[in-house]
């Protein structure tokens, strides 16, 4: 397996959704590219770094907000 | 006194194939239940759903239209569609797939209206193969986010994120930020699974390459 081809399959790696052996060829790769085990490391921080911060705030008062101003559109629909 | 045997998989051998499918299927998602009460005419139950997902359509509208007042008067439209075409939903997907459908068309309704935007699909700019060949092999630091402050940290990734086309931003919100799997993505987006994992794969090394300038290791190990 070269680069490319280790590439292709990335996403898969990382779903978990790939069979057993081409896994066993992925995991040969990164044991002998250290460029694909650098790319591995730094995208699964990247997912991990978005997932555990997020860029948008949502505060209470805007949740409060947007459900009173959602709930009195959709009961006002209803009594015309 | 004869002691009945747990009931096992086995048993259900000598039941009728259409019973064994509905004893073998899995409960119903707790939306639908909340939906059906909704579509009978209980508000509150319709409340509780936008109370469950508010945040997310919020945010998934804010990543495409990178814009904040767009992200809640899109909030306040979609849950308003759904509650007027309730009917229209079969229970075929999540309840949740189907509002991200909805949030997803309205965002990008409003990125065509907005006339300072060139991008008005999800296959806009998504033809190149730029960005799809990892360039950057630094290693980054330990925990390379917490050399910044929550609101640099915060800035970074907002920077970064809305540098990608709109196409790949929104696969990588949904799949990646919003935990959908490849399959509801694919059924938000109207896109194919191949489409959707293909974008997926460009959308996390663009983000990698762009992130690495602020996290990669420096020689002096520091910030």
């Amino acid at each position: 397996m070269n680069c490319t081809d280790f590439l292709a399959k990335l996403t898969d790696y990382f779903d978990g959704q790939i069979d057993p052996e081409l896994l066993v060829q992925v995991k040969e790769h990164l044991g002998s590219c250290h460029h694909c085990e650098v790319v591995v490391d730094t995208t699964r921080k990247t997912i991990d770094i978005y997932r555990g911060h997020q860029p948008y705030e949502f505060p209470e008062e805007l949740s409060e907000r947007l459900r009173t101003a959602v709930m009195n559109r959709c009961k006002a629909s209803v009594t015309k | 006194m004869a002691v009945e045997t747990q009931s096992t998989t086995e048993d259900l051998t000598d039941l009728p194939p259409e019973i064994v499918a509905t004893l073998q299927a899995e409960p119903p998602h707790p939306d639908l239940e909340l939906v059906e009460r909704a579509k009978a005419g209980d508000t509150s139950a319709f409340e509780q759903l936008v109370r469950q997902y508010e945040r997310q359509i919020f945010r998934t509208a804010q990543h495409i239209t990178q814009n904040r007042e767009d992200a809640e008067d899109i909030t306040q439209d979609v849950f308003f569609k759904a509650f007027q075409k309730l009917d229209q939903f079969q229970g075929n997907s999540k309840f949740s797939t189907w509002l991200v459908r909805i949030a997803v068309n309205e965002s990008l309704m409003r990125l065509r209206k907005r006339k300072t935007s060139k991008t008005v699909s999800m296959d806009q700019d998504v033809q190149t193969d730029e960005g799809s060949i990892p360039r950057d092999f630094a290693e980054w630091r330990p925990n390379p986010e917490q050399n910044y402050s929550q609101s640099e940290l915060a800035e970074i990734l907002r920077k970064t994120i809305a540098g990608l086309p709109p196409g790949f931003r929104t696969v990588f919100t949904l799949r990646d930020i919003e935990n959908l799997s490849t399959e509801e993505t694919a059924e938000a987006l109207g896109l194919s699974v191949p489409a959707v994992k293909s974008r997926l794969l460009r959308a996390r090394l663009q983000l990698r390459e762009r992130l690495s300038r602020y996290f990669r290791k420096t020689k002096e190990g520091s910030k």
